[in-house]
Formats: C-alpha cells, sequence, structure tokens
C-alpha cells in the first residue's frame, strides 16, 4: 500500500512539472504581456515605464531562459511575485485559498449528499412520479449553465426577494463577532455553493440512481431481502455502499472540472478564491500569479484523485484486499 | 456511520468559523457610529455656503483653469475647514461605513508613482495633497492653506499648514512636500506634469517654494489629491525602489483623512477616520470601504439592495438607465470633469490608404457621433468633436464637427481615387465594451462604399500590443484629458511622442505646427491666450483628422440617498478626499 501510494506522489511530481512547463509555454505564446497592462492601467504611455517594468520583472530575457529560472523557484517553494501586485504569489494564493477550499467542499457536500439521496430515492421506486420528475430536474439542472444558474438565482434571492447576499463573502460593514460571522459567512455562502453544487447533483444523482438499479438486482441484496432484512437496512447498509463506488470515482475525475465551475461562481458572486484570481490574473497578463493558481490547483486535483483512490479501499475492503494479493 | 456524522459535523463548523476569523481581522472595525463632529463649528453652514465658497474665496476670474498664474490665496480666504465643520455638523447622524462598490483593482496605494482611478480613489482618502479643486477647476486650498505664483512664472511658493500630521503622528513639513514632488517626477507616469521642476527650496518646515525652468501653467492643477500625494520622508526615503516600495500596502502612513484598516489585494480595502487629520470636525464618517468586484452588475444591484453605498463604476449605459429609474438610488453624471474622457477613433497616418485626408475626412462624413450617444449609448453621453472635453476651458466648440454627409463623403474618397466597394479597411477596438461602437463604424462606413472589417482582439493586452506595434488602420479607444492638456492631451499628438506604447502619439501623426501650438500653450500664463492656442490646434486636429472624435462619456455615479455630500461638488470627482462625506442614518 505505502510502495503503491509512493508511486502515486512520484508519478504526480512528474506530472506537475510537466504542468508547470506546459502553462508556462502556453501563458507566453499569447500575444500581451504585464507590462503592457501595468502601463495601460496607469493611463500614461511611458515607453520608460514599460522597458522599466519589462527589465524588473525578467520579461525582457528569453522565454526559455524566463522558464529555467521560473522552474528552479518553484523547486525552492517559491513561486515568485505578482508583477500587478507586487506581492508574493504564495500570500496571494493563501489569502484565496481557504474561501475556494469553503465554497467547492461545501458544493460537492452538497451535490453528493443530495444527489445520492436523490439517487436512492428515485431508484426504489423508479416508475414513480418521483423518479420521473427528479430525472426531469436533474436534466434542466445538468443543462444550466452555471453561470446562468448563478445571475438568476442573485436575481431571484438577493435582488427580488432580498433574502440573501448579492456577492461577497462577508458583510463588509459589520463586524459582529465570531458567531455572527459564522452565520454571515454561512449566509454569503449559500447561493455560490447551490449555483456550483446543482449542476453537480443533477449527475450525482442519475448516476447514483442508474447504480443503485443494478445493485438492487444484485443476488447479495436479494439474499438481504430473504434473510428478513428491513428494507432500510438492505438500500442504505447493503446496497448503497457498493452503488457508490461509481460516484466517488466520477468525484475524483470531475474535481477539476468542479474548479473550473468555481471560477465561473466566484466571478458571478465576487467570492474572493483562486477562480477569480486566476480569471483577473489573466486579464491582467500576470503570468506569475496565474502559474501559481494553475499549480496549486493542478496540486488539488491530484491529490483529490489520490484520496479517491484511498477512499475506495474505505468503502470496498475488497479492493485492498485485490491489492495486497497483487503487491 | 455516526462517527462520519459526526467528523463532517465538526469539519463543517471548523470550516465556517474559520471562514469567519480570516473574514475580517479586526472585530471592532464595525462599531457603531460615533458623533465625531457633533461639537464643532454650530454656526459655520451659515457663514460658508457653496456659493460663498465660488465668489469669494477662489480666484477672481472664477473660470480659468487652474486659475491665474498670479493667483495668491490668503488664511483669510480659507473656507473648507469651515465648510468641512458645517458639512459634518449634523449631531447623531454623523459617523457611518461608507461602502464604495468599484471594479477598479488598484496595484498599490501610494498614487505618487502609480497614476489612475483604481488607486486614486483610495489613494486620496489615505493621503492629502496641497491642493484641492471645486466643480469649476478653481483651486481651493487644502494642505496649503495658501500660495503664490511669481509673476513670471518661475517659481510656485506653498505656504502649508502648521498642525498637519501624518497618521503616525510625525508632522507633514515642506520636506515631505519637497520629497513627494520629486517622487512624482521621478517615478510617476504622467511625466509632463512635474518636467519643468529643477528644484523645490523648503525656507522654513511650512513653506515649500518650487523652481521651474519655464512657467508652467499646469503645475496647481498636478497639486490635485490624485496627482500629489503627500508622503512621509520620514517612511519612504529609505533608499528603496518606490514603484515596488513594501509600504506602499503594508502599515501605510499617510497624511489624509482616512488611515489604512485593512487591505486585501483586489478584495477589499478598508480605510478608518484618523482623528488628527488636520481639518477639524473631519471627517464626518467612520469608515470607508472599497468592496472591489469584477462584476458591474452586481455593483448595481448593491446599490438597490442598499449594501453598496456609491460608485462610479456601472459598466454598460443599461445599467445607469436602470438606476435612474431607481427612486431608492441617486444617479449624477457630476463629478469626475477633470478626468475628461474621450472615446475615438484612430486612424493610423502610416496606411496608405489613410495616409490621404481626403480619405480620413470621408471616414468622418460618414459617421455620425451624434446617433452613437443619443441611439447607441441612450443619451447617457455626449457627442465629442474634439480630443479637449467639453467640461474644459480649453474646449473649442466652432471646429469643423463632420455632420453626416454621405454625399461629400463619396465625392471626397473619388477625389482621392477609391470607387464603391474598393476602399477596403479593418477597425480594432478594446474588448468588450467597444465592439458596439466598431460595429456602428462597420455599418455606417459602409454607406459610403467603404468595406470595413472588424479586427477582433480577445482582450486588452492584445489590443494594446497591437496598437502599440502600429498593427492597425482604425481603431477605437478611450483617452482621459487628466485636467490639463498637458497632462492627457499633448501626448497623443506629438511629432516625437511616436514611441510605440500605447497611449501615445499612435495615430503616427506628425505636424510641426501642431507641435509648436502644444509648446507654446503648455507654458502660457495667460489662461486667455492659452485658450486659444488650445482653439487653433484643435482646428488643424480637426481640419486633419488623425483622430475622428465620438463621444465623452461622463463618469456617471450612483448613491444611496443616505450620501450627504457625495463627490459630485469638485472635477475629480472620488479621487478627491471624501472628508465631508457623511451617511444620514
Amino acid at each position: 500500500m505505502l510502495r503503491s501510494i509512493a508511486a502515486r506522489i512520484a508519478q504526480a511530481l512528474g506530472l506537475i512539472l510537466a504542468v508547470v512547463c506546459l502553462n508556462f509555454l502556453l501563458i507566453h505564446i499569447t500575444p500581451g504581456d504585464p507590462a503592457t497592462v501595468i502601463v495601460g492601467e496607469s493611463g500614461a504611455g511611458d515607453p520608460e515605464l514599460l522597458e522599466q517594468i519589462r527589465a524588473q520583472y525578467g520579461l525582457d530575457r528569453p522565454v526559455i531562459v524566463q522558464l529555467g529560472s521560473y522552474i528552479g523557484q518553484v523547486a525552492t517553494g517559491d513561486l515568485g511575485d505578482s508583477y500587478f501586485f507586487n506581492q508574493s504569489v504564495t500570500s496571494l494564493i493563501l489569502q484565496r485559498l481557504w474561501p475556494t477550499v469553503l465554497l467547492v467542499g461545501t458544493a460537492l457536500t452538497f451535490a453528493v449528499a443530495a444527489g445520492t439521496m436523490v439517487g436512492v430515492a428515485t431508484a426504489r421506486r423508479p416508475e414513480s412520479p418521483l423518479s420521473h420528475g427528479a430525472t426531469v430536474l436533474a436534466l434542466v439542472g445538468f443543462s444550466m449553465p452555471v453561470f446562468w444558474t448563478g445571475i438568476m438565482l442573485v436575481i431571484l434571492f438577493a435582488s427580488a426577494w432580498k433574502l440573501l447576499p448579492v456577492q461577497g463573502w462577508h458583510d463588509v460593514s459589520y463586524a459582529p463577532g465570531l458567531l455572527g460571522n459564522v452565520a454571515d459567512v454561512a449566509e454569503h455562502l449559500v447561493l455560490p455553493a447551490l449555483t456550483l453544487g446543482l449542476i453537480y447533483l443533477a449527475q450525482y444523482s442519475r448516476l447514483s440512481r442508474a447504480s443503485m438499479l443494478e445493485v438492487l438486482e444484485s443476488d447479495y441484496v436479494r439474499t438481504a431481502r430473504a434473510k428478513g432484512l428491513g428494507e432500510r437496512r438492505v438500500v442504505y447498509k447493503h446496497a448503497l455502499r457498493n452503488a457508490i463506488i461509481p460516484v466517488v470515482t466520477v468525484i475524483g475525475l470531475q474535481f477539476g472540472a468542479l474548479l473550473s465551475g468555481a471560477l465561473l461562481v466566484e466571478t458571478v458572486f465576487n467570492w474572493p478564491g483562486l477562480g477569480r484570481l486566476a480569471f483577473d490574473s489573466i486579464l491582467r497578463r500576470d503570468t506569475s500569479v496565474l502559474l501559481g493558481v494553475l499549480l496549486v490547483s493542478s496540486g488539488m486535483v491530484i491529490v483529490a484523485n489520490l484520496l479517491t483512490d484511498l477512499l475506495y479501499t474505505v468503502i470496498d475492503p475488497r479492493i485492498r484486499l485485490r491489492e495486497r494479493t497483487n503487491v | 456511520m455516526k462517527k462520519w456524522r459526526l467528523v463532517v459535523a465538526v469539519l463543517a463548523v471548523f470550516a465556517l468559523v474559520s471562514a469567519a476569523c480570516g473574514s475580517d481581522d479586526d472585530d471592532d472595525a464595525g462599531a457603531p457610529a460615533t458623533t465625531a463632529a457633533a461639537d464643532t463649528g454650530t454656526d459655520a453652514g451659515d457663514d460658508m455656503s457653496d456659493d460663498d465658497m465660488a465668489d469669494d474665496d477662489m480666484a477672481e476670474d472664477g473660470d480659468d483653469m487652474s486659475g491665474d498664474m498670479d493667483d495668491d490665496m490668503s488664511d483669510e480666504d480659507m473656507s473648507d475647514e469651515d465648510m468641512a465643520m458645517a458639512a459634518c455638523n449634523h449631531g447623531e447622524n454623523v459617523g457611518g461605513t461608507l461602502i464604495i462598490g468599484s471594479t477598479q483593482v488598484p496595484r498599490h496605494l501610494n498614487g505618487t508613482v502609480q497614476s489612475g482611478y483604481a488607486t486614486a480613489v483610495p489613494g486620496t482618502q489615505l493621503n492629502a495633497s496641497p491642493l484641492l479643486y471645486d466643480d469649476e477647476y478653481n483651486p481651493m486650498p487644502y494642505l496649503a492653506e495658501s500660495w503664490e505664483i511669481s509673476d513670471d512664472g518661475m517659481t510656485v511658493t506653498l505656504h502649508l499648514v502648521a498642525d498637519a500630521v501624518f497618521h503616525d503622528g510625525m508632522p507633514i513639513t515642506s520636506a515631505d512636500v519637497a520629497f513627494s514632488i520629486q517622487t512624482v517626477q521621478a517615478n510617476h507616469p504622467f511625466k509632463p506634469m512635474y518636467a519643468p521642476v529643477t528644484s523645490v527650496d523648503t525656507p522654513d518646515e511650512h513653506t515649500a517654494v518650487i523652481n521651474l525652468s519655464q512657467p508652467h501653467p499646469a503645475i496647481l492643477l498636478a497639486m490635485s489629491p490624485g496627482l500629489l500625494p503627500i508622503i512621509p520622508k520620514h517612511i519612504f526615503d529609505d533608499g528603496q525602489d518606490m514603484k515596488t516600495h513594501p509600504r506602499n500596502t503594508e502599515d501605510f502612513v499617510g497624511s489624509g483623512p482616512f488611515r489604512l484598516a485593512e487591505y486585501e489585494p483586489g478584495t477589499i480595502i478598508r480605510m478608518e477616520r484618523f482623528d488628527d487629520f488636520f481639518i477639524e470636525g473631519t471627517p464626518c464618517l467612520d469608515e470607508i470601504v472599497m468592496e472591489i468586484t469584477p462584476d458591474p452588475t452586481a455593483i448595481v444591484l448593491g446599490l438597490e439592495n442598499g449594501t453598496t453605498h456609491l460608485s462610479a463604476t456601472l459598466g454598460p449605459q443599461a445599467n445607469v438607465l436602470r438606476l435612474m429609474d431607481n427612486p431608492d438610488v441617486e444617479v449624477s453624471a457630476k463629478g469626475h470633469e477633470a478626468i475628461g474622457q474621450v472615446q475615438w477613433m484612430e486612424m493610423n497616418v502610416n496606411d496608405p490608404a489613410l495616409s490621404d485626408k481626403r480619405v480620413r475626412q470621408a471616414i468622418a462624413y460618414a459617421l455620425d457621433r451624434e446617433f452613437l450617444a443619443d441611439v447607441i449609448d441612450l443619451g447617457l453621453t455626449f457627442p465629442a468633436p474634439t480630443g479637449i472635453v467639453t467640461a474644459s476651458p480649453f474646449h473649442n466648440t466652432n471646429v469643423n464637427h463632420y455632420d453626416k454627409d454621405i454625399d461629400r463623403a463619396v465625392e471626397l474618397l473619388a477625389e482621392a481615387g477609391y470607387g464603391p466597394g474598393e476602399l477596403q479597411l479593418s477597425i480594432d477596438y478594446i474588448p468588450p465594451t467597444q465592439v458596439i461602437y466598431a460595429e456602428y463604424v462597420v455599418q455606417a462606413l459602409e454607406e459610403a462604399g467603404i468595406v470595413t472589417e472588424l479586427s477582433v482582439s480577445p482582450d486588452f493586452p492584445t489590443w494594446a500590443q497591437r496598437v502599440a506595434a502600429g498593427e492597425f488602420q482604425m481603431t477605437i479607444n478611450n483617452v482621459w484629458n487628466w485636467g490639463d492638456p498637458v497632462i492627457g492631451v499633448h501626448r497623443t499628438y506629438l511629432c516625437d511622442n511616436r514611441v510605440g506604447v500605447i497611449w501615445t502619439n499612435n495615430t503616427g501623426y506628425c505636424n510641426p505646427e501642431v507641435d509648436g501650438l502644444l509648446a507654446a500653450a503648455g507654458q502660457e500664463l495667460d489662461a486667455a491666450e492659452r485658450a486659444r492656442l488650445y482653439a487653433q490646434f484643435q482646428d488643424i486636429v480637426a481640419e486633419e483628422v488623425p483622430i475622428y472624435f465620438l463621444t465623452t462619456p461622463p463618469f456617471w455615479q450612483a448613491y444611496n440617498p443616505l450620501v450627504m455630500n457625495p463627490p459630485t461638488n469638485n472635477i475629480w470627482g472620488q479621487m478627491s478626499p471624501m472628508h465631508t462625506v457623511w451617511l444620514d442614518q
């Protein structure tokens, strides 16, 4: 098991190096540079300033030299400085990491929990109106672009009914103490997490429904029922544990997509996370920040997949057993 | 299963608690409003009205840009303090937190090395400047309680208020003024502002004498809040590069009415009142919070919901119209006149077709800026016949407007050797907002037989690179006047300013007569003569059409009716200190 994890980590490091190189080159192929943006933002055409900025950040060197220098920096844990903010990329990312983790974590938890529950409920009565209704709603949820869903929710809940805040992740005008802040952040979290979670809720409900339908037809479920176990115990104790494995697989595979969705949601809701930082950095050509965010995101996706693999062994001990036999 | 539920619950609570802890560094930041100025200046409101200010305090030639160069101001004329006391003198209503919504992200907060709206709005709350400006381009005392300009215009003497201190309690002296001017001179992108300054003498702690190499009428305006923030020499004069100085954002020490309480790059700037600010009884507010959001629609919703109090970055015209219809929001085009925003279409005169003046004139005759302003912009912008905005005292209303005349356009094209459909051009634009103007140009030129295609850049940096390299035929652009033509206008016409950077002379236009006129106007002390020189310059440019001027979009400001003394009463708008703004709570 440990050897397997070590091998995965080694693979992950190689993957991260490839990601760094590819991202660096892709970003540098795009036209425009941060110096142009900074000069543009200053509202003045000052060639001296342009040259100064290029020299200051080493943008006047050949791309391959810049890449080598960047890899060297990253290897020592230094992600460089933001061209735009002139602050360390690490500090900027740390400021934005937690809101993103909170948003993605909440959305994922909501999507998995609610999606699985809906999937199980509809699988138990596949021809019921509830099942058909849920299928239609899942298709609608899956079809809605995440930014559109966000805007619609804002219009309804924040603008028309004034039930929830429009944007941000806390009320900037007052600080109501720790408990107040918890409630404040939770209140601000509802719409972004719902927006991001809805599309995955739809997917997970469909997936868990299909998986559950298959498992409920299995011999061991029939045996469990024949032994006189209650339906609730059969479904949740025996069937669900097997039915959820495909869902877990998809969570790992889709984690990257979830982070991409967070980018849009954070922009719509002015949620100060990594997605917004990445979006703003693209427009500013703040390549060092963008590379840093991409590196962290890649790391998160790789870790998520690693955790998914580990989770299999917790959910299904047969996998652990098979691995042990293979080793 | 229960164990897992417990773990999940604990994690969820931990997540929210951590988020809450991280969401605000200072639990006291939102303390209840205080009645800071409740006991001050009870009669000041009667003594000093806005009219009094305009009539008595300002230079004799009230409509002279930056006043006549021989303006003297005395202590007796100083009414700013009285005005401020009157502004705050509303008993229990004083105080509160003003929330400004903005799409603009400052790189840092030090306006001596960084121009632009994004830095200037918070920067002018954090730092004071020698002068303020009213809504008619008249200089008003601020850190300089009075000033004199020598008869030959070669020296400007500032007399500073005696009791002003920085946020760390150190006195603000003439050495700080000299240091700030030198810093701007060395680092600020607007080089012409202080280019003629040869030295700054400091005969005593409260007197600064600015020596010039030539008369420089723009210098008073260059001492506006956004252009010359006074920064502490004892903090910044440590040999570090000013552009990357850590104190530009961290542990910020300023001279303005508010001090920095919280700064999260690109997200939030919280500024709290500075109790020892030199204008007694101000600032009125407890706090100003700038909430930065990339989406103007979110700001509009915030204004509608009352969670945002003030904003000048409202996005598309439809947003402005929507707010105008809302009885709970005030919308005004006043304030920010000095910014002088002009949307224009530059033509690359080095292009074989566009090098012919007749072709450029034909294009001008084919376009209709009135249509752009009235129809496309829904009446929320104004036609701009010249590159100096209408609000400026140097605007020339009598230039050739090129009223739409398709027949004349076709005639000029024929003279230039182009029949219908024979001239093919392309037009660039700054994405995404200017696409609608570019699309209009394509259709309008088609009427005159010019085939035009859109040259699409995916984002600003791509567009900037193309235009800076001269790889365009026509481009829609958006340029600011920045108060005085020396600062914001000269740069786009001078022959020697074709330097491959955006917002310089990108058209490649060169006319020595224009250069001469601009050089003369830049140092002309007599305001009337200066206006005449600029009028002549505008006539020539209108005749030669290197640029077709489109519209002047005002800086629409929207604010909650609770906001008292909103920044609509001066030419710099939110780029001015809001020490007299308060919330009627």
